[in-house]
């Protein structure tokens, strides 16, 4: 898959021009808005800061959301394994920095919230392999399990007395994911920089990850090929809900510390349109995922400087996914004239 | 017979063009179709027959050309309008819905702001079974009655708004010789009553067979007719030397000829072959083995056999008479009930399908897109499918995709196919050249066991014969070669035995010698071996 530059660029100036038609439709001065993102996403250092924490969750799913997708298992059950897996970390972290020292601690809280999240997906797994049920619809109800159960886990058992606002015990910022240089950037983004490559390298470049995608292209040829289809699916399960999970534990161990009761910043569901963007491409999917989060931070701070809600946000995305299709569209049927 | 000569023609085409890229489907057809009259259409694979028949059932517009019906000059711009023409058109697969019932598949066409009138239906289902002599249940799901009785199914939907011309695309094609018989008298029938009937076919017997007029196409061309009153002072031969006369007259250079004369051949010829060694182990033996029944699939009971190096056993039947399940036993791809399978002596029951690979079995799907390969991937990867993993081309679990390249570039050129590169999504290439990866793919130095199932399915006459020629040389070279088909033709011409299977069982093993063809039809509708 070869990506020329014209084929991406067009579209993302396309969305903006719309998505600045809409603004200026609205009153604001969309000039003055790009800019002003592009100052406090990107420019501004605390902002450029900001935007890399952020990408790191971002990344890590994606990676999951990669594998799952050229397998042709549909993984929207992201959110809910997301949230348990941030649960395990919070709720952990804290009670093992007591006796353990603190890269020990982050190690054990990542290994258990990656098999909060396996677990999560077992159910969907089983039964795809054994009833064929659609894992859209499992994947989907799972995650509103799961968002709701880790509410539970949060007000109830792991519940800090001490605190007013139903959250875990803080895990104390020294003991959290190590720093980078002398930035507030903590390690995260480089896991999941990490996660991105190995995931791209593993699907492209392995045995293992072709079998993924000729379960996902046409499952009815690698049983004919003899590929263990089920085994396959499980194991598709469980590193994407893995690889999710690692996203939960890396942004409380890096940013937050604790976990708060109704948290839910649903990445889930903001990044499935930017891996489809990448079309399933792990390096692409780098590029998609800096500029989401540039206007995230950028946006977070103009809905509060001009006024323009912050979910704006997705309505560029919204229009950068149109813009594309439409771009491939037309490129599809002037291949074809020229063929016919 | 001849009645309608002299009269106007119920349906006349007049100069039909259609272009598709790269192709050219029709080129300037001009055609009369008769009332009371069986047209027989006749030519090889891509010759043009669907499309002109898609044309009259208002699928595809003309690029240039129009119809005329009964002296009346009209455009067939859809299905409905091909309807309310009175054109019934029978295609070569079947296009019901199994879930409903017949009455419900029949009800379909009916207008949505009216309430489905059961009583008129089936009194309507009535009177066209009398007309052609047929007795269906109107409240059985479509899904349980057999492909024959589907067809019928077919048949009455497409004289459901009255039958002025009925257009059969292939309709022998799932038929044992009992029905083809069967149908040809049911034709017969409708046309003592008047309708229209074209038959299209590419075999040269049933045309002369069933029809009165016979029309000869050639890659997109009209090549020319035989009169009824022309054929019938002929005998079989001279109708078949005319044919060929009417196919192959521009075959002056090599190519060509050569073509007339395979079509001669086609069916006609068995493959002289040297003397099997029957004295040594079979390489693969079945023995009671049964399968289990999935809903909508002929499941095999109790089913035995033996095939010894170097022979070509036939599996004849009908469609869909638990071929597939057989072929799928055979490649490890689908459980067995009870009963075991024996590979070079060693019990391979329980194995899956890359340990059988390891003892040589190896399987031809008939479903070359659905299952046999991934389209969207490229030629490449479709060539080493079945070994994901394996040396040369992957080192610990690494791809080597170099390796895989170069690999797909030799076998295009030495089985010459036609791509424009190895990166091409497999998809993109004709039915005869994804054959072509399939068959290179499985037939490798340590096979011992092919199982082909319907090998020629699809494909013109050129890529049928490579076909053919492939399976006889894999049998050459000491293969215990298995080829499930449902044209008969092909069985008698390739096959040392032939086992016949209905409705899941093994109803009888014939020796292909003189006379087999009577023996084996009489099995394919159930009747016991005596």
């Amino acid at each position: 898959m070869i990506f020329s530059t014209a084929r991406v660029l067009v579209p993302i100036i396309m969305a903006l021009v719309v998505g600045g038609l809409i603004l200026f439709a609205l009153g604001k001065d969309p000039f003055a808005y790009y800019e002003y993102v592009v100052q406090r996403g990107l420019l501004s250092w605390s902002g450029f800061q900001q935007t890399l924490i952020r990408s790191a969750p971002l990344l890590l799913i994606a990676s999951g959301l990669i594998v799952a997708f050229r397998a042709g298992i549909w993984n929207l059950g992201v959110d809910g394994q997301f949230l348990l897996a941030a649960v395990a970390s919070a709720a952990l972290a804290p009670v093992l920095i007591v006796a353990l020292p603190s890269w020990l601690t982050i190690i054990i809280c990542c290994g258990v919230s990656i098999a909060v999240a396996m677990a999560w997906s077992v159910v969907p797994a089983f039964l795809k392999t054994r009833y064929g049920l659609n894992e859209i619809i499992t994947t989907l109800m799972m995650t509103f399990l799961g968002i709701s159960f880790a509410n539970v886990l949060v007000k109830l058992p792991f519940n800090d007395p001490d605190n007013t606002v139903p959250q875990t015990m803080t895990l104390p910022v020294t003991d959290r994911l190590g720093r980078l240089f002398d930035t507030t950037i903590h390690s995260g983004i480089i896991i999941s920089l990490v996660a991105v490559f190995a995931v791209h390298f593993v699907m492209t470049r392995t045995a293992f990850g072709l079998k993924l995608q000729i379960v996902g292209s046409n499952p009815r040829a690698a049983k004919h090929a003899g590929l263990n289809v089920g085994r396959l699916t499980f194991a598709t399960f469980a590193i994407s809900a893995g690889l999710v999970g690692l996203g939960g534990a890396v942004e409380i161990l890096g940013v937050w510390g604790t976990m708060r009761a109704d948290w839910n910043p649903a990445y889930g569901l903001l990044v499935i349109p930017l891996v489809f963007l990448a079309r399933f491409h792990g390096i692409a999917v780098i590029g998609f995922t800096l500029l989401f989060a540039i206007l995230m931070i950028g946006g977070e701070s103009a809905s509060r400087r001009m006024g323009v809600p912050n979910f704006y946000v997705l309505v560029l995305v919204a229009l950068l996914l149109i813009f594309l299709a439409l771009v491939e569209y037309l490129d599809h049927l002037s291949h074809k004239r020229k063929k016919a | 017979m001849n009645s309608a000569a002299g009269q106007t023609p119920a349906v006349s085409l007049h100069s039909i063009t259609k272009r598709f890229p790269g192709v050219l489907a029709n080129n300037d057809i001009s055609l009369d179709i008769h009332a009371g009259e069986v047209h027989a259409l006749l030519g090889e694979n891509g010759a043009g027959k669907s499309t002109l028949i898609s044309i009259l059932a208002g699928m595809q517009q003309p690029d240039a050309g129009h119809i005329e019906i009964e002296g009346v000059r009209v455009k067939i711009h859809s299905p409905r309008e091909s309807l309310r023409l009175q054109i019934g058109t029978v295609f070569q697969h079947v296009v019901l819905v199994h879930s409903l019932t017949v009455i419900e598949n029949l009800m379909l066409g009916g207008a949505w702001w009216r309430i489905h009138d059961r009583k008129t239906a089936l009194a309507r289902l009535r009177d066209i079974s009398e007309l052609l002599g047929v007795k269906i249940e109107p409240d059985v799901p479509v899904g349980r009655l057999s492909l024959g009785q589907q067809q019928q199914v077919e048949i009455i939907r497409a004289l459901w708004h009255g039958g002025k011309v009925l257009v059969l695309d292939e309709p022998t094609s799932m038929l044992t010789p009992q029905g083809v018989d069967e149908l040809g008298a049911l034709m017969r029938r409708l046309a003592g009553q008047g309708v229209a009937i074209v038959f299209i076919t590419h075999k040269l017997r049933e045309a002369y067979a069933f029809g009165d007029r016979i029309s000869v196409l050639r890659q997109g061309k009209l090549v020319g007719d035989i009169l009824p009153e022309h054929l019938d002072d002929m005998d079989e031969e001279q109708a078949t030397n005319e044919i060929i006369q009417l196919m192959f007259k521009s075959a002056v250079h090599g190519a060509e000829s050569a073509e007339a004369e395979i079509f001669l051949r086609e069916g006609q010829e068995r493959h002289k072959r040297g003397v099997i060694n029957k004295s040594g182990p079979p390489v693969i033996s079945l023995e009671h083995v049964s399968t289990r029944a999935e809903p909508g699939e002929c499941a095999l009971h109790d089913i035995g056999f033996s095939v010894m190096p170097g022979e070509v056993f036939g599996i004849a039947g009908v469609d869909g008479n638990g071929q597939k399940h057989l072929a799928e036993v055979i490649a490890g791809q689908r459980p067995v009930l009870s009963g075991c399978i024996k590979v070079s002596g060693e019990l391979t029951t329980d194995a899956d399908v890359p340990a059988r690979r390891r003892l040589g079995v190896r399987y031809i799907t008939d479903e070359r897109l659905g299952e046999g390969t991934v389209g969207g991937h490229s030629v490449a990867t479709n060539l080493v499918l079945k070994g994901i993993g394996a040396p040369p081309f992957w080192r610990f679990f690494v791809t080597i995709w170099q390796r895989i390249f170069r690999h797909a570039r030799e076998i295009i050129v030495a089985h010459d196919v036609r791509t424009p590169s190895e990166h091409t999504p497999l998809a993109r290439l004709s039915g005869g050249n994804i054959q072509k990866v399939l068959l290179a793919r499985e037939i490798s130095i340590n096979a011992s066991v092919v199982v082909f199932n319907k090998p020629t399915y699809g494909l013109d006459i050129h890529n049928t014969r490579l076909a053919r020629d492939r399976i006889v040389k894999a049998a050459a070279s000491g293969i215990a070669t298995i080829v499930i088909s449902t044209e008969l033709d092909e069985l008698l011409e390739l096959s040392d035995r032939i086992g016949v299977i209905f409705n899941g069982e093994m109803s009888g093993i014939v020796e292909n010698r003189a006379g087999a063809e009577s023996e084996i039809g009489r099995l394919m509708t159930g009747a016991k071996a005596a």
